[in-house]
């Protein structure tokens, strides 16, 4: 039969309304369309005009509607009733909880203020909470830096002044050849996508470096299974190759380097290493005009790269001489690095060779004219269109730190940085090193802390330690151990509260951190430090505060619980004084507004942090006469001012003639005009700035002029690490600032000024033929940590993760679909699904990461397959490496910055009797908020 | 019995690039929130919190490894959905006429007042794109976003399928594939683009454009070579070379 096709409404109305916000499904604050039917959230979308994520939006970004709905949201205050971890909690005002919580925090405040320690997880307001624990003084706070990617933060703002993803990115409509290494899937989201989108639709190469070919790996032209640990090793070895060629900008180097700076060659000066300075302490070079030396920044000077002079009987060689001394060294040869990283030589060689063709032959011309700092006007803009990206992979190794700085020098030399189709800087980077704050700690009873916690120590001198040596912070950051701990060590901060070294603290507070599941090595070692008692039966750790908008592990171990509310409930503020949504053609700030209100007695932790704030009377938080200074956070927002006229946001700020961006007065209609705006500001750069931006006088006068910058600050890349050469000239003896003894040897071989390779240190502690296999995770793209496990849509998607065993070690247990396997490590074991998969480095297993949950958290059935079958490897990593016999434990940590070195995990494998469910198991925790339902059939509108 | 049209007007379809896909699954789910709040009823999710949670999606990733005859395994992410087939075999099944195929626009959808959920064009399809939600107990399949693409209730840049407007990699193209001329058309040309299962003879409107070849360098080295033809062996080389160099810039 033939049927009459049915009539449809080919145009229903979408909405009542679109809200335009900023999302928070992940890190990377793309801008969303939030259409609103009768109220309520109805569907989500990505915003077109927005610069992050251009109208496109991910998985986690699209199924915001049922983060936003979970049944895990917490409801009100909580206090603990119960025992810690017991998850026994009554509901209280939010009168009693911040009356409870200034009980604890203003009776430390007056007499240690060091014995709170406040740390936030993913948060993205680091310039408030930082400010807050500043006016609160207590020198203990930091963010999720330092078991992040602080690796790859702080090597990128020591040798170039920014790093990757919101420090910067790829010229992705011009490079011919990018190169990803190491990334997790989940961040840098949408623009990676897009931007490997659009090398694609050019033909433009992309190759992966990763053990493990899955995302951007799968979809790379080439793929590098290199082993785990070892990249930093390869991409010196691509130095190698392209310095004997002769493949490096040289006129780049001159220019815009340290290559041409001079080092004070004498190793029995107690400068040796140093660079050569005038009176002004500007590093001198050869000018190759004169034959003298001369300021790098002198106008005209031709700086000369191979440049010597004797002074006051002292050689001094310049710092590409020392590089050359160091690559050109058989060491680097593909040959010799080959089978240490994995590969066959001639792939190596294959790469150098490619990128040296790119580079060279297919540069790039822009006619654009620009003058330098040196004040040479030039014609055009050369540009060598080959970029770089990487992230975690290469960062969380204890090698980190010089991998990320071998891999910015790599793209130095190409004359690649901020250059068109290679790597460009977002505002408010580029930004030096020594021109971020140096670290702060000196804590006085009742007053704030004398500056920023956080910074760039350039020197011994910058540490934090006692008069006597002790380590000033709680997770003992900028200590000879982790000198340039740029991002705290958080992962350190419940192990060494616990064992009261260096001291004991009084209040953990945290936020957004699951410190007692994924966020935490030695997961199950950190729920028993949280609950262990002393002599007197009182908690070791006396009082914790969490805050946090969901069931989450970590919940059941707070005594004080101050529920959050979800992203599309809440003022937040993407600033450039933190960690703003910058494009490389434009500073861009954003902001969240209550798109809904909270339907549950929940308030935005900052809110909240405004609130304790004023109740703890904390200069900067109250009036003159004592008086709350703001309202809320959003009164923040628009009322605080860092220095007079700059602001949290940089948008629709008063000016003497009018509204003005960057620097002006408050104006109470600020965030009024963002959300018009779709929740976010741009502000371009003009043309002639786009590019060479660190040397960029018009680059530097823009920013001046937006508030980036008090005054130009241009600078040259550092290849040359002086900061680094003077913790090592320390451990060498020279100086006021002596390291432990212990710890000479390392600081010797680590601290390194020019990017050197070692193995992750934790190869060195144990028997690695007993532990053959590397043992890695991986963030899905479509799951942000622990979050995606309650969104009833994603963990369909995400809802288990096997252990991925590749072909060799498959084979050689004789696995079969639907085995377990035992995984050992020095520390621990864990039984676990497997699941083979051929497109794996040989010798390495990995799974996705943080989808293992422990029972009755997330609102979830206790037979939820997260908490059955999915697990966490980190009850494998252990804080501390294994001992060796020196009656010492050292950390688990990057050696320079103190970051978590989660991926030198090494494992055994072996075939094992399916067990009910994962192994270790854990006891089920109360659930605050009760479970969700049986099924859901989501619509709002009617 | 349904008949299908003789002809269409159009033959709307997608086409999609396994060269950029890499698997997000944002398509997946901007597809069920999309289709959860508008046409039908809405994609229900079973135990969603639960040991088993299931649900209904119109769009769904699958992943598999590949071993090619050289070169190391890789992995390939196919997104599938329904394809919009010319020769659908769902349609003529149906006992109740719901399941048909649009004669303007080629694209099969559900009536899902006349559905009594029998399951036979599931069975029917030969490529699984359909679900039967088991909430609503009425067959579900991807409309096309017959309810966006023809919407004076959006802009009309917004007037596609949204996974394809929200596809980041831009892996995911919209047109009519019925007119040579049409981008998507000229896409499927230029790239090879491939029928899912042609043996089935249901003839799909969506077209798969496959991966491009990989881990080819071997094949290169000795084009490449002279890139790394030394200029030195040894630093005090390097230096001689280096002021020669810079002589001439």
């Amino acid at each position: 039969m033939t049927v009459q096709q049915p009539k449809i409404d080919l145009s229903p109305k979408v909405s009542d309304e679109v809200r335009k916000t900023t999302c928070y499904m992940c890190a990377c604050r793309c801008g969303i369309n939030v259409h609103m039917k009768d109220g309520k959230v109805a569907y989500i979308e990505g915003n077109r005009d927005h610069p992050v994520n251009k109208g496109v939006l991910c998985a986690k970004g699209a199924a915001g509607i049922m983060q936003h709905n979970a049944p895990s949201r917490l409801r009100a205050p909580l206090k603990r009733v119960g025992p810690r971890g017991s998850g026994e909690f009554e509901e209280i005002s939010w009168d009693e909880a911040l009356e409870l919580a200034v009980s604890w925090l203003k009776p430390i405040r007056d007499t240690a203020p060091e014995k709170l320690a406040f740390f936030t997880g993913r948060d993205q307001s680091q310039s408030f909470t930082g400010f807050w624990a500043q006016a609160y003084g207590t020198p203990n706070f930091a963010a999720h830096g330092g078991f992040c990617s602080v690796n790859m933060a702080a090597g990128g703002i020591y040798t170039m002044g920014g790093a990757f993803w919101e420090f910067g990115s790829p010229d992705w409509d011009r490079t011919k050849l990018f190169m990803i290494f190491g990334v997790a899937e989940d961040h840098d989201s949408n623009p990676i996508k897009m931007g490997i989108g659009r090398l694609k639709e050019r033909g433009a190469r992309v190759v992966g470096v990763n053990p493990i070919r899955t995302g951007y790996n799968a979809v790379a032209d080439e793929w590098i299974g290199i082993t785990p640990g070892t990249d930093g090793l390869f991409i010196l070895s691509l130095v190698h190759c392209l310095m004997k060629a002769g493949k490096i900008d040289l006129d780049y180097l001159a220019r815009f380097t340290n290559a041409p700076v001079l080092l004070n060659c004498d190793p029995k000066s107690a400068e040796y290493g140093l660079i050569l300075r005038d009176e002004e302490g500007k590093p001198q070079v050869i000018d190759r005009r004169t034959g003298k030396p001369a300021a790098f920044d002198a106008a005209d000077v031709k700086p000369d790269l191979g440049g010597h002079i004797r002074r006051a009987g002292i050689s001094h060689v310049t710092v590409m001489q020392k590089m050359a001394e160091r690559y050109l060294d058989a060491a680097y040869s593909p040959e010799v690095v080959g089978p240490q990283v994995g590969l066959d030589p001639a792939r190596i060689r294959h790469l150098a060779a490619d990128i040296a063709r790119v580079a060279f032959d297919e540069a790039i011309e822009i006619d654009q004219p620009w003058t330098d700092f040196r004040g040479e006007r030039h014609e055009k803009m050369i540009g060598r269109p080959v970029s770089f990206h990487a992230m975690r992979g290469i960062s969380a190794h204890s090698n980190g730190f010089q991998t990320a700085r071998a891999l910015h020098v790599l793209q130095i030399l190409l004359g690649s940085v901020e250059t068109p189709g290679g790597f460009r800087f977002k505002p408010p980077y580029p930004k030096p090193a020594s021109a971020h704050p140096r670290p702060h700690f000196m804590a006085t009873p009742g007053k704030p802390l004398d500056g920023p916690h956080l910074g760039y120590p350039q020197g011994p001198a910058d540490l934090g330690l006692t008069k006597d040596g002790q380590p000033i912070r709680i997770d003992k950051a900028y200590t000879w151990e982790n000198p340039l701990s740029a991002h705290g060590l958080m992962h350190m901060v419940i192990s060494n509260a616990h064992a009261g070294d260096p001291y004991r603290i009084d209040t953990l507070f945290l936020y957004m951190a699951n410190m007692a599941w994924n966020s935490s090595m030695n997961t199950a070692a950190v729920m028993q430090m949280l609950t262990d008692t002393d002599e007197n039966g009182d908690y070791v750790i006396p009082h914790i505060i969490y805050s946090d908008a969901y069931s989450s592990e970590t919940v059941a171990y707070a005594d004080l619980v101050l529920p959050d509310t979800t992203y599309l409930e809440r003022h937040d503020c993407i600033s450039l004084l933190d960690r703003p949504i910058s494009e490389p053609e434009a500073a861009a700030d954003a902001i969240r507004w209550p798109v809904v209100e909270p339907d549950r007695d929940v308030r935005g932790f900052q809110s909240v942090l405004v609130d304790l704030g004023a109740r703890l009377g904390l200069p900067g938080f109250v009036n003159e006469d004592g008086t709350a200074k703001y309202a809320d956070y959003a009164d923040y927002i628009v009322n605080h001012q860092r220095k007079p006229g700059i602001g949290p946001l940089s948008g629709w700020r008063m000016g003497d003639k009018g509204l003005t961006s960057g620097r002006g007065a408050p104006n109470e209609a600020q965030i009024d005009s963002y959300i018009k705006n779709g929740g976010f500001s741009v502000f371009h750069i003009p043309d002639e700035a786009q590019f060479m931006k660190p040397w960029n006088m018009a680059y530097q006068d823009w920013a001046v002029d937006l508030g980036l910058y008090d005054a130009p600050t241009p600078y040259i890349f550092e290849l040359y690490s002086e900061p680094l050469r003077r913790f090592q000239l320390a451990a060498e003896g020279h100086g006021p600032h002596q390291p432990p003894e212990h710890l000479r040897e390392r600081l010797k071989q680590t601290m390194d000024p020019l990017p050197v390779w070692y193995p992750p240190l934790s190869d060195d502690r144990e028997d690695t033929e007993a532990f053959p296999v590397h043992a890695l995770t991986q963030r899905p793209m479509a799951m942000y940590h622990s979050w995606g496990t309650q969104n009833a849509w994603l963990r369909q998607i995400h809802g288990r993760n096997p252990l991925y065993v590749p072909t060799f070690w498959w084979e050689k247990l004789g696995l079969a679909d639907g085995d377990w396997v035992r995984v050992t490590s020095s520390h621990g074991a864990i039984t676990v699904p497997a699941a083979h998969m051929a497109a794996l480095n040989r010798d390495t297993v990995w799974t996705w990461n943080a989808i293992g949950k422990r029972k009755g958290a997330w609102a979830l059935d206790r037979d939820a397959p997260e908490a059955t079958k999915g697990f966490l490897l980190n009850h494998l990593i252990h804080e501390l490496l294994p001992p060796k016999g020196d009656g010492l434990r050292w950390s688990n940590s990057d050696p320079i910055t103190g970051q978590a070195a989660w991926f030198d995990l090494r494992v055994r494998l072996e075939k094992a009797d399916p067990p009910a469910e994962v192994q270790p198991e854990f006891d089920a925790i109360r659930s605050p908020v009760g479970t969700g339902p049986a099924e859901l059939r989501w619509k709002v509108g009617s | 019995m349904t008949q299908l049209p003789a002809s269409t007007d159009r033959q709307l379809g997608l086409v999609i690039d396994l060269d950029t896909c890499v698997g997000c699954h944002a398509c997946v789910t901007s597809c069920k929130g999309w289709n959860t709040e508008n046409y039908g009823a809405p994609l229900s999710d079973q135990e969603p919190y639960g040991g088993d949670p299931s649900g209904t999606f119109l769009n769904r990733i699958h992943s598999y490894e590949v071993q090619p005859e050289t070169g190391p395994a890789q992995l390939i992410h196919f997104p599938k959905s329904c394809l919009h087939c010319e020769d659908a075999p769902c349609v003529p099944v149906c006992p109740t006429g719901a399941s048909y195929k649009r004669s303007e626009d080629g694209i099969v959808l559900v009536n899902e007042s006349d559905c009594i959920g029998c399951g036979l064009c599931a069975w029917a399809c030969p490529y699984g794109a359909r679900e039967l939600d088991q909430a609503e107990g009425v067959m579900k399949k991807c409309t096309l976003c017959v309810d966006r693409i023809y919407n004076e209730n959006l802009p009309e840049e917004d007037r596609v399928p949204a996974c394809v407007r929200t596809c980041p990699a831009g892996a995911r193209h919209f047109g009519d594939l019925s007119d040579p001329e049409s981008a998507v058309s000229q896409l499927v040309a230029e790239r090879g683009g491939m029928d899912l299962m042609p043996e089935q003879g249901a003839r799909p409107a969506n077209k798969y454009l496959p991966p491009r070849p990989k881990d080819s360098w071997e094949g290169e080295t000795d084009v490449l070579a002279p890139f790394l033809t030394p200029v030195a062996e040894e630093p005090k080389g390097f230096l001689g070379w280096l002021d020669r160099a810079l002589e001439k810039i």
